[in-house]
């Protein structure tokens, strides 16, 4: 067993680029879920129109890159907004989440669709729309960084990643202990006698749907440019449910549970796959229960047993507050 | 503790209003010397059923109004229709001189009526406090952008808080600020509901049920919280089963029977009236049975 690579490995998971996307997008469902009680099952579109707000705009129409970071933060979560609330935000919560898991499927197959080639890129995706971010990169491309964990331009995604998430967590933290915040948590509880007390709560909803999307956008547009392409298949499903277990795992309606859920859950997933490959490569793990390329499904199991044990021994998530939790039964 | 309450003046005098109405018919629909709320054939129906339909009823302001009504007369119902919390099928309200009809309901509380719930809505997994600095209207620190920059409200949550905590004082319930709100017991959240309620500043208090699921031992704390309501130059209209209640406290008493007003009157006399006692108790009480009527 090679004790470097594990460590490293986790680490990278804990803190590196995959921690920082799914973060954002889980602070992002923290507003929708956590704090205002929607429930949005499709986060994925929003991380995706970030991902294609800022694509498109440079690829497809030639624009700068600083619009098309304006478009993907602010013109396409707003859209989304409005077209998934305005129907649904005065119905009951379970609306919304049937839109929303339709609304991110119907956007990626779009997006896929052949018929669209010419402005998405259909299934190839679009790519060579974030040279203007790597261009301001202080780092060697050819050399390795902090602790030789990222090499230069993954150094400058993971350190823009995490300015962008401490100003999120931030701005979030603000939101939250405001007035406003108030009144998104009283939506959260009793939607009528919010209203009863003046507050428009249909507005309310809109506006935390808004917040939220755009910051699942930040973790969309910044997983394009650390991959430097915006594919469809990277705005599947299974996206909205990582973003939505590392928001239960930390603990929703705390301001940094879904940063450590996020981390929690990259290291986890980063630490099993290399124990798993390292104890297959060595023999140590025979073929007979596991062939190298089942280590990708088997620790989404051990993940999936965690989530359980979870459930059962700490609900509430790691920051979560069992009393706090615990006022729903009464 | 009235700074922050509607002072009385010759208008909202409660003495003068409670006066004005011995000279009232007793009779269901009658006019009021000072109307603040009036309803004007408002109906609702849920398919084939129809829960309220009512002619026309005013509320005196100033005063304390019980409706009262044997189960499925369609008070709460009513109750919803003036508050806007339902959508009549037809029919006018008037709140303080304005028709109310197209006003959403979140627009009530800032036209100066507030209305509690039969089912109180104490915000669970809030702080009592900040279920009290909730009630306040025009906070500006609600608006999304603005809350994000905390030293343009932070004065005015100042102002709110001394507020609140001025009020919870009041309901003595200001040793439980910082408890979160569902661990309270049922009293004290119908206590906290109605607390709440006054951080609107509301010119009318709508309490639904207030006396529902309360421990006997808050119950007079309650109604004198109700009548302190009044006698500051509120009004109150109320829901409720107690009886005890209603001859206690209210200045008036409108009673409903399967959708209407069938009968209006001061406390101590409603009780002797027949339309009410056939509503409770059925209209062919005090006549022999008929063993061999048809079905």
């Amino acid at each position: 067993m090679d004790i470097g690579a594990i460590f490293e490995n986790t680490m990278r998971g804990f803190i590196g680029e995959q921690f920082i996307f799914f973060a954002l997008a889980a602070i992002g469902l923290n507003i929708h879920f956590g704090f205002t009680g929607l429930l949005n099952f499709g986060q994925a579109v929003f991380m995706a129109a970030g991902a294609y707000g800022l694509s498109m705009m440079v690829v497809t129409w030639g624009l700068n890159f600083w619009v098309g970071v304006f478009v993907g933060l602010v013109i396409f979560p707003f859209i989304l907004a409005v077209i998934l609330g305005a129907p649904t935000l005065r119905l009951r919560a379970d609306y919304l989440a049937i839109v929303t898991i339709a609304a991110a499927e119907i956007f990626r197959i779009m997006v896929r669709s052949p018929t669209f080639d010419r402005w998405t890129g259909s299934s190839d995706g679009l790519g060579g729309f974030a040279t203007d971010f790597y261009d301001l990169s202080p780092f060697d491309p050819s050399e390795r960084y902090f602790f030789d964990l990222f090499i230069g331009n993954q150094m400058w995604v993971v350190l823009i990643g995490w300015i962008v998430l401490a100003m999120a967590a931030f701005a979030c933290w603000l939101l939250i202990r405001s007035p406003w915040g108030r009144v998104v948590k009283a939506i959260r509880e009793d939607e009528d006698a919010a209203r009863s007390l003046g507050k428009n709560a249909y507005w309310y909803k809109m506006q935390a749907l808004y917040i939220g999307g755009v910051f699942g956008a930040m973790g969309g547009m910044l997983r394009a440019i650390g991959t430097q392409s915006a594919q469809p298949d990277n705005f599947i499903t299974d996206v909205t449910f990582f973003v939505w277990v590392a928001l239960i795992l930390g603990g929703a309606g705390k301001v940094l549970g879904p940063v450590i859920g996020a981390a929690v859950l990259y290291a986890i997933l980063n630490f099993s796959d290399i124990v798993l490959r390292q104890g297959v490569e060595s023999n140590n793990i025979p073929d007979s229960i596991m062939s190298g390329t089942q280590v990708g499904q088997v620790r989404f199991m051990l993940v999936g047993l965690g989530l359980v044990l979870l459930a059962t021994f700490r609900p509430q998530g790691i920051l979560g507050n069992k009393e706090e939790m615990a006022l729903d039964d009464r | 503790m009235t700074a922050d309450l509607p002072a009385n003046d010759a208008v909202n005098d409660p003495e003068a209003a409670r006066a004005a109405m011995r000279d009232v018919a007793q009779e269901p629909g009658v006019a009021k010397p000072d109307p603040i709320l009036v309803a004007d054939g408002v109906a609702r129906r849920f398919g084939g059923l129809t829960a309220v339909d009512v002619e026309h009823v005013e509320v005196q302001r100033g005063i304390i109004t019980a409706l009262i009504g044997p189960n499925g007369a369609g008070k709460t119902t009513l109750f919803n229709l003036l508050t806007n919390f339902d959508t009549p099928d037809a029919g006018t309200r008037t709140f303080d001189g304005n028709v109310i009809d197209k006003v959403p309901a979140h627009k009530i509380a800032n036209h100066g009526m507030v209305r509690t719930f039969q089912l109180t809505k104490a915000l669970s997994k809030m702080s009592v406090l900040d279920n009290m600095m909730l009630g306040a209207t025009n906070q500006r620190g609600e608006k999304m952008w603005r809350s994000m920059v905390p030293f343009s409200w932070k004065q005015q949550e100042a102002e709110i808080e001394l507020e609140a905590e001025a009020l919870l004082d009041r309901f003595n319930m200001l040793h439980m600020r910082d408890e979160f709100a569902g661990t309270l017991s049922g009293g004290q959240r119908k206590l906290l509901e109605m607390a709440r309620a006054l951080m609107v500043k509301p010119k009318m208090v709508m309490l639904d049920e207030p006396m529902a699921g309360v421990n006997p031992a808050l119950t007079q704390s309650l109604l004198q919280h109700v009548v302190g309501l009044r006698d500051e130059g509120m009004t109150v209209l109320f829901v409720e089963h107690d009886m005890d209640m209603v001859q206690e406290i209210s200045d008036w008493v409108i009673v409903m029977a399967e959708g209407a007003i069938i009968a209006e009157g001061p406390p101590g006399a409603i009780g002797s009236n027949q339309a009410v006692v056939d509503a409770y108790l059925g209209s062919h009480h005090g006549e022999p049975l008929d063993l061999d009527a048809d079905i």
